[in-house]
Order: structure tokens, then C-alpha cells, then sequence
């Protein structure tokens, strides 16, 4: 047997040795983008000692070839490496192409080439993991407040709804890895539904510069991205455990991804959540436990040419709402802000009960992009979500279990998109866009629906262009149109429907009229038009100055138009209109970035001018037998906001390090002369940092956050008649309005690196939160009538990287 | 390669179709409020004489419209009356009576009743949670209750229905108010002539 082995092995290599062997493969290495060829490009042959180098020209050729399959792997400085398989039965003449944005690309990866990078022009901020990882057991509200302009609108601490340069809710858009995200963004205490731990970075960019995700931005877009997958084989992960003893709480977030050669990736993720009541310095915050339960899959190939995306993430919290804010009526609400302190407190618990939130979201979307040769890349985007939110309040009888608010809003959005890349000085992208949504409040609360039934068709279409004029020059602008038609069923108690004169207006909107309720069905049209212009100038090494114009357009949202009743737990009356418009913003931004020695920083003015901006304030009282409820009404006014944004870091030497943020806005209501309301009030971060690499990296962090108070602000105050607690009709003026005094708070972080296993590195963290146990009440948080915020916090992190 | 587009093509016309299924045109089924409460009935009855009724009606509950209040009569001086209260939901027909739901749950709701602006009056408990319950606890309700009415006078009466109230803070057994927390469920005054 062997020896036949051996004849046979014999036989064969001496088969080979009379092969032909003198074929060659030529041709010229190019650019895939542009076709510009490619010189100083390295190809060899897998497996055989041949190689090459292309010319000036980009030419080349790889000699001494036998006829078979050969694999040729070529490398250039800019590039990614790429390998091709050829066949070669005679000289072969063959021009590569390559990828010549490698840099651009994050190294590694071809996926969704930076379509998620926001603007030359317009001022923008990313986030990257090891920010966000501190925030692993938190939410996206709280790490945005690390960006300069960011603050968060707040309800308690564990419903933070982030706030760009004033604006925040349906004005700022959140772009989850390339979707939209439909969760019903329009209420001040619905937080973003999507988990920060599937988040690689987070970018914000504050205005409308980023056309392509939305025309409406008048505040901004956050957009979050996966992470992308290496065109290797590998496999890695990492999974964080978190542990906090204000609001004795765990947390863990654990994510894995495999990626192939062949461009082909799973990946997959998790994360848990489990705390119970939070304590402010003195006492415990009732009922202000969170349970979170996230996941996400995904799966796709990465050609260069080709390939496509699936997605799929789930996000379901219950979030307890502290239970002295709930209120009764308006005398429940004096009596909040005359004591100072919450009338309910009990120990600590790890139960929540009503009232509460639940809220769940699926976001289930497919990907797929083909690259054209000399054009670009076209991209096709197919996304399904469904958000149900169901709010429970204290409730009696029969309905005690059942959700005080239960709404499930699908949305189906397809979107196309055009890269044109081609030109090494100027990218365009054209897109289009379509979608549907559905509102279907659930009739078993038995309570009459704040948001009504309807229907939603959207349609846009945009064109953005960036362009180098000039080594030193750069200018982007866009245009944007956008149509929404919305088709709601709505049912207004006749009363109020007459009361708001609606009935010589919309009378014909009427569909059926019954004993105390009308069934309205408005359908409305809202034609958008959005744009940007703006210019970027390189005035030397590290030193750029950034001018961007933008204008956005935003509808008003189901709630501003249809909202008609009491709002149970703020116990006031909400009331939208009909007859509202949309807004439609005008927005310079400046921003210098620069440094000299080892200062860097960065200074953002901007000045935003809003037409019929769309505003809820009070508006009266309105008395029941429960007694007495504040009106708030939508309404429009042309309104301005101006401010700066600062950032500054000095770096002392390789271990010590400073960083100041600053942040002011000045929002001004121009129809009555007189402040915005929920203005974020100056504040200002300071941390000083030590790091040594040799101590196994030792990181520590010791920061200041002032917040000032807010001088400028509406008066609010009304003036009320209600029943005391002694039975008296007392008249008093309910002070709505005042701001809490500024406060400041310090905070530790630190964090070590150690290496474990074989290729694993731990990471432990710690942090202190409010270390002095400071009481304090924040401007934006809507529960600052009831409580002090919270107090000191002990938080262990503890990272495995592998 | 084949396998891996047919699959996710698989996929998207799975969720496409999946989510396709809703129920469009439909007209929403209107809601009647279940737990508006849009009439407050106080009867009042003497140890002789006429029996007087306080009533509050508010048709549209949380609507624009304000209650409507209706007094049958003066009460009268030195008598003492039996009261009781009833809560009743009129936008269901037939009419809802809320007591039954406040009976079922007495030892979460709490009525209070205040003489005040200078009427002569006063009022005690004459029910407890056990009456409903059978709980063996004494603590008040206030369905049921006594309103001794003193000299000529006149002002308010006010009753107040507090939902998950601190039943044992102090004083509240004893119908003071002050410190009952809870939030209010119902609040009303009436204007009364003691003669």
C-alpha cells in the first residue's frame, strides 16, 4: 500500500514538473470608487513565493505561473486588503479593485460606509463605548448629558428624556442603527425605548444639518450604531455586570459577535436590569423600582460589492413611578408643594406597583446594498416596529389591574438611499422615503384614549451633497421635502368639543353624534420643507472653524392636535388643537475647535429661531367633583433660542488631565415677550483626570457638576380657589412656576485593567455619585414638586472583555 | 450565497405579511369613563321632619362644564341627622353605583366630611372597614355617617373622598384630614342654611 503511495506520489510530482509553468497574470490595480489606479499595491500569490508590485500606472504582473486556481492577495497603505480567485489556463490578463476608503471605513469594516456620521458642517459630538459602558446600568439619556448642550428632561431618575440645546420630545430624532425610532416620542415622560448597551456610539448632531434621517429636527438626531462586524474570521465579546447600592440594583449586559473571512457575521445581545427603590438624602423614593429586559440579533454578509443586514432587538422596562407624585386634583398638588416632602414613603422595596409604566419595543428590520462601480452605493431599507405602552395608575373596582393607558403603535418605513462616491472631492447622497403608522389605543382601560386611533402616511425625498473646494475649504448643504398626511378617529366629549368652538370649524368633521360623545375623523395634509447649508474651513493643523444654516419642519405630533382630557397621574388636563400648524425652525450654528500646547477646545454658538412654535401651558382651571384641575393648551408662538456651548481639556502631562463643558441657552417666547418654559439652566463639568498606563491603567476621575439656577422662566403662577384642609375655601397662588435654587454635585470615577485568561482583559470599575449626599431638585425633572433628586451612590462595574 | 438572500428575503415577507394583519376601518368603539364619578348624593335624614339631599352633578365629568349643585332645604337647627352618601356614574346607563366598588375596598377609601366658613355642625363616623369587610378593623369609611347640626348659621359643608389614605396617621380615624396623604377621588362643597 505504501509503496503505491509512493509510485503514485512519484508519478505525480513529476507530472507536475513537465507542466507548463511560465503563465502570467497582468493587468492594473485601481480605485473601486473613483477608477484611478493604484500604484505602490503589493499582490502575491497565496501559497507560492511570487510577487509584484504595480507601477505608476498601477500595472503589474505576477509571472512563472502553472495552470491551476491561485489566489492573489493585494495590499495597498490605503486599502483594504482584498483577495481574488483566478483561474489561469494561459496568460490572464485581469485588472483588481479596490477599496480606497479604508480610513474612513473603521479599518476593518465595509458595512454601511459612515452613512451614520451626521454633517461637515453641522456641530456634532460621538459618543464611543468606553463612555458608554459607564453607563451601562443607566439609560442613553443619562450618558448623553457627558455632550456639551445636552441636558435631560426628566421624570424621577429612571425616565430621562435627552434635551438638545433646549429642545427636546418629538423634536429630536433617534436614529437606532439606521432606523428611526417610533415610540411615541411625544410625551414629556416616555423615554427613548432602546437599550444603550446595543449602542457601539452614539453621535449627536445638534440641528437639522442631517437631513437624511428626518426633516423634522428642529432640535436634533441622536443616532446609535451597532457594532460593526470585521471582514475576519474572529469571534470576541464582552459582558459587564453592574452594581449599584442606591436603588440596590444589578445589571448585566453581555454581547458576542462572529464574524467569517467571507464577510459573514452573527451577533447577538443581552441585557437585564433589576433595582428597586432609589432614596433621595433623606428618605426613600416610594415605588421607583425599574425592571429592563433588552436583546437584540443580527446577521449579514459584508461584501465589498454587496451585502445585506437583519436585525432584530426587543426592549421591554417597567419603570415604577414615585408614588407620592401621583395626584388626586389641584388641592393634592398644593399640598405637594407646601410640605416639601413626599406624603408617601415607606421602606425600601424591591416591588413596584401602580402607578407605573410598561413598555415594550420590537424593531425588526432588513438591510441591503449593492455597490455600483464609478457610482456608488445604493442601499434599500425595510423596518417594522411595534412600541406598546401601557400606564398604570391607582385605579378602583374592577379596573384596578387594568393599564390606565395602553397604546400600540406600529410603523412600517422603507427607505432607499444613494450614495454617489465616485468623485474623490465630493459625496452626494439621494434618497427617498415611505411610511406607515398605525395607533391603536386599547378600549378595555375604560378610560377615554388621550392619543386617538389613527392612521399615518409619510413620504420624502431628499438630496445632500458635501464637497471640497479647497484643501482648506469644504461645504455641504440639502434639501429635504416631506408629506404626512395623518387620518385619526377621535371621540371628544360634546362638551368640550363646543367649548372649543370646534363645531363651526370642523363641524363637517363629525361622523356620529351620541349622547354625550361625537366621533370626529380629521384627516390633515402637512407639506414640509427642510434645508441646510454650510461650510467647514481648515485654518491649519487641528484648527477648524464650522458655519451651518439649517431650517426644519415638524407637524405637529397625535398629541399636540388630539389630546383632550385629564391626564390621570399629573392630574391636569391636556388639550390639544385642531387647528395647529407646523413649526418650522431657522437655525446658525458656529463652532470653533482648536489647540495650542495641551489645551483643545471647542466653542458652539447658535442662535434658533422658530416660527409657530408649538407650546402647552396653563390655561385656566377646569372643576369636576373631584375638584379643581389646571388646563394646559397647546398653542403656537414664534419663539428664539440662542446659546453657547464650551468645551475646554488641558492636558497638564501624560497623567493629568482637566476638562471644563459649559453650556447656556436663553429661550425667549417673542409673541409675548417673556421665557420659554423648561429652558435648561447654565451648568458647567469639570473633571479633573488621573491616568497611568503602567498601574494597570489605572483611571481616576473626579468631577464637578454645577448646575445654576434658571432666573429665566414664565410666570405660570395661577391663582386658585380650593378647599383647604380645614374644610375652608382658601384662595392661594399655586407656584407652578419657580425653578429650584442651582446646586452643585461631586462625583468619583475610577476603573482598573487587568489581564485574565488568555486573551481577556478585566476591567473594574468604581464610582461614587453625589458623594457629599447633597439634596437637591432639578429644574427639569417633573417630579421636583414632590422630591429631592436622588442621593449618594455607590456603583461597581465589573468588564470582561474577551 | 443563494441560500443566505433567500432567507432574509424569507424573513422580510414574513414580517411584512405578519404585520399586514390589522384591523383597519374600523370605527373605534366609544368609551363610557368607568370610574367618573358624576353624581354625589348626601341624604340627610332627620330624626323628624324633612329629609335633605346635597347633590352634585357633572354630566361631563371631566368636561368644561362645571357641576351642577342642587340643596333641597335648610336643615334645621339643634337636629341630629342620619347621612349617608351615595357615588354614582350616570354616563353608563343604566346609572353605575360607585358605592359598591368603595364597599369592596373600604379599607383603601376614606370619606371626610368639614363644617367650615361658620356653619354649625358637626359630624362622627357610623360605619368602620369590618361593616364591608369583615376585617375586624374598626377604622371609619364615612358611607354612613351623623352630622349634628348646632345654631342657626350658614357656610360650607365639604366631603372628600381620599383613595389609599394613611388610615392610621393621626387624627384621621377621627375624620381630620390633615395628615391623610392618599390622593382625592372626590371633592366637593355645598352651601348650607342651618335655621
Amino acid at each position: 500500500m505504501k509503496f503505491f503511495s509512493l509510485v503514485f506520489g512519484l508519478l505525480l510530482s513529476f507530472q507536475l514538473q513537465a507542466q507548463q509553468c511560465d503563465f502570467k497574470i497582468s493587468g492594473v490595480v485601481k480605485d473601486f470608487h473613483d477608477g484611478n489606479v493604484l500604484p505602490n499595491s503589493t499582490l502575491s500569490i497565496n501559497g507560492y513565493d511570487i510577487y509584484a508590485l504595480s507601477d505608476l500606472d498601477g500595472k503589474y504582473e505576477l509571472s512563472g505561473l502553472c495552470k491551476g486556481t491561485y489566489v492573489v492577495t493585494i495590499t495597498h497603505p490605503e486599502c483594504e486588503v482584498a483577495q481574488f480567485t483566478v483561474e489561469v489556463t494561459d496568460n490572464v490578463q485581469r485588472d483588481f479593485k479596490l477599496e480606497h476608503h479604508t480610513e474612513a471605513l473603521n479599518a476593518v469594516t465595509v458595512q454601511g460606509e459612515n452613512t451614520n456620521r451626521g454633517t461637515v458642517s453641522g456641530t456634532q459630538t460621538r459618543l464611543e463605548s468606553g463612555v458608554l459602558e459607564n453607563y451601562s446600568n443607566a439609560s442613553l439619556g443619562d450618558a448623553l448629558r457627558e455632550v456639551a448642550g445636552v441636558s435631560s428632561l426628566n421624570t424621577g431618575s429612571t425616565v430621562v428624556k435627552p434635551v438638545i440645546q433646549g429642545l427636546h420630545s418629538s423634536r429630536v430624532l433617534i436614529i437606532n442603527n439606521g432606523t428611526r425610532m417610533e415610540d411615541q416620542e411625544w410625551g414629556v415622560e416616555h423615554a427613548p425605548n432602546l437599550d444603550i448597551n446595543a449602542a457601539e456610539n452614539v453621535t449627536v448632531v445638534k440641528g437639522a444639518s442631517a437631513l437624511r434621517y428626518g426633516g423634522d429636527a428642529v432640535g436634533g438626531v441622536i443616532v446609535t450604531n451597532a457594532p460593526k462586524a470585521p471582514a475576519k474570521d474572529t469571534l470576541y465579546g464582552k459582558t459587564i455586570l453592574s452594581g449599584a447600592t442606591n436603588g440596590r440594583s444589578l445589571g448585566v449586559t453581555t454581547s458576542l459577535l462572529k464574524a467569517f473571512e467571507s464577510g459573514f457575521y452573527v451577533q447577538g445581545q443581552g441585557t437585564t436590569k433589576y433595582a428597586g427603590d432609589l432614596e433621595s438624602p433623606d428618605y426613600v423614593l416610594s415605588n421607583t423600582g425599574l425592571r429592563e429586559h433588552d436583546f437584540s440579533i443580527g446577521f449579514g454578509l459584508n461584501k465589498f460589492t454587496y451585502g445585506f443586514d437583519a436585525y432584530y432587538s426587543f426592549y421591554n422596562s417597567e419603570i415604577g413611578i414615585l408614588r407620592a407624585s401621583h395626584i388626586g386634583n389641584l388641592s393634592d398638588l398644593i399640598r405637594a408643594i407646601n410640605s416639601g416632602a413626599p406624603n408617601y414613603v415607606r421602606d425600601f422595596t424591591y416591588d413596584i406597583n401602580a402607578p407605573k409604566q410598561d413598555v415594550s419595543h420590537h424593531l425588526a428590520k432588513i438591510n441591503f446594498y449593492k455597490r455600483f462601480e464609478k457610482a456608488g452605493k445604493l442601499s434599500l431599507d425595510y423596518s417594522y416596529q411595534q412600541n406598546n405602552r401601557k400606564e398604570f395608575d391607582i385605579r378602583r373596582g374592577d379596573d384596578r389591574d387594568q393599564a390606565s393607558l395602553d397604546l400600540q403603535l406600529t410603523t412600517h418605513t422603507l427607505a432607499s438611499n444613494f450614495l454617489y462616491d465616485a468623485a474623490s472631492n465630493l459625496k452626494a447622497n439621494f434618497g427617498v422615503e415611505a411610511s406607515y403608522q398605525e395607533n391603536f389605543p386599547n378600549p378595555n382601560t375604560g378610560i377615554r384614549r388621550l392619543i386617538p386611533d389613527y392612521e399615518m402616511y409619510t413620504a420624502g425625498a431628499y438630496a445632500t451633497a458635501d464637497l471640497d473646494i479647497s484643501p482648506k475649504w469644504r461645504i455641504d448643504g440639502g434639501f429635504r421635502y416631506d408629506f404626512m398626511q395623518i387620518d385619526a378617529q377621535k371621540y371628544y366629549l360634546t362638551s368640550s368639543w363646543e367649548n372649543r368652538g370646534y363645531e363651526s370649524e370642523f363641524g363637517d368633521l363629525v361622523v356620529q353624534r351620541l349622547d354625550n360623545q361625537l366621533l370626529v375623523n380629521p384627516v390633515f395634509d402637512y407639506h414640509n420643507f427642510s434645508g441646510t447649508l454650510g461650510a467647514r474651513y481648515r485654518i491649519k493643523s487641528n484648527w477648524d472653524l464650522k458655519l451651518n444654516l439649517s431650517s426644519a419642519s415638524r407637524a405637529p405630533n397625535p398629541a399636540e392636535l388630539f389630546s383632550d382630557g385629564l391626564h390621570h397621574s399629573a392630574a391636569i388636563i391636556e388639550l390639544g388643537d385642531l387647528r395647529l400648524d407646523q413649526e418650522q425652525s431657522y437655525k446658525a450654528s458656529l463652532e470653533l475647535n482648536g489647540q495650542t500646547g495641551g489645551l483643545t477646545f471647542g466653542i458652539n454658538p447658535f442662535y434658533n429661531h422658530i416660527s409657530d412654535f408649538i407650546i402647552m401651558e396653563p390655561n385656566g382651571l377646569q372643576y369636576t367633583n373631584r375638584g379643581a384641575f389646571p388646563v394646559y393648551q397647546y398653542g403656537q408662538v414664534d419663539a428664539r433660542l440662542f446659546g453657547v456651548d464650551v468645551r475646554a481639556n488641558y492636558t497638564f502631562d501624560a497623567n493629568f488631565n482637566l476638562q471644563t463643558v459649559f453650556a447656556y441657552v436663553n429661550g425667549q417666547d417673542l409673541d409675548r415677550n417673556r421665557p420659554l418654559i423648561d429652558m435648561p439652566a447654565p451648568n458647567i463639568n469639570t473633571t479633573f483626570g488621573f491616568r497611568k498606563a503602567e498601574w494597570n491603567n489605572l483611571n481616576i476621575g473626579l468631577r464637578n457638576q454645577t448646575v445654576l439656577e434658571q432666573t429665566r422662566f414664565p410666570n405660570n403662577d395661577f391663582e386658585v380657589t380650593y378647599i383647604n384642609d380645614s374644610g375652608e375655601q382658601t384662595t392661594e397662588t399655586v407656584a407652578v412656576s419657580q425653578p429650584p435654587s442651582g446646586y452643585s454635585l461631586f462625583h468619583l470615577t475610577s476603573s482598573v485593567d487587568f489581564d485574565v485568561f488568555k486573551q481577556s482583559t478585566l476591567t473594574l470599575g468604581f464610582f461614587v455619585d453625589n458623594i457629599l449626599n447633597t439634596a437637591y431638585r432639578d429644574y427639569l425633572n417633573r417630579q421636583r414638586y414632590f422630591t429631592d433628586d436622588l442621593g449618594r451612590n455607590f456603583r461597581i462595574q465589573l468588564k470582561l472583555n474577551y | 450565497m443563494k441560500n443566505i438572500k433567500f432567507i432574509a428575503l424569507a424573513l422580510l415577507t414574513t414580517i411584512t405579511l405578519a404585520s399586514c394583519s390589522s384591523d383597519d376601518d374600523t370605527t373605534p368603539e366609544v368609551i363610557n369613563e368607568e370610574e367618573v364619578i358624576t353624581t354625589i348624593t348626601l341624604t340627610l335624614v332627620p330624626e323628624t321632619g324633612e329629609t335633605v339631599t346635597l347633590e352634585s352633578r357633572d354630566l361631563d365629568g371631566e368636561g368644561p362644564n362645571e357641576p351642577v349643585i342642587t340643596i333641597s332645604g335648610p336643615l334645621q337647627a339643634g337636629m341630629l341627622y342620619d347621612g349617608s352618601i351615595t357615588l354614582e356614574n350616570e354616563t353608563e346607563s343604566p346609572a353605575e353605583l360607585i358605592n359598591e366598588e368603595i364597599e369592596e375596598e373600604a379599607d383603601e377609601h376614606q370619606f371626610f366630611y368639614q363644617a367650615a366658613s361658620g356653619v354649625n355642625a358637626t359630624f362622627a363616623y357610623a360605619d368602620t372597614e369590618n361593616d364591608y369587610m369583615n376585617n375586624g378593623v374598626a377604622n371609619p369609611v364615612g358611607l354612613e355617617f351623623t352630622l349634628q347640626a348646632g345654631t342657626a348659621s350658614s357656610g360650607t359643608i365639604t366631603v372628600t373622598l381620599r383613595h389609599q389614605p394613611a388610615k392610621d396617621a393621626a387624627g384621621v380615624s377621627a375624620g381630620e384630614i390633615a395628615n391623610a396623604a392618599g390622593e382625592t377621588d372626590v371633592q366637593e362643597s355645598f352651601d348650607i342654611v342651618i335655621e
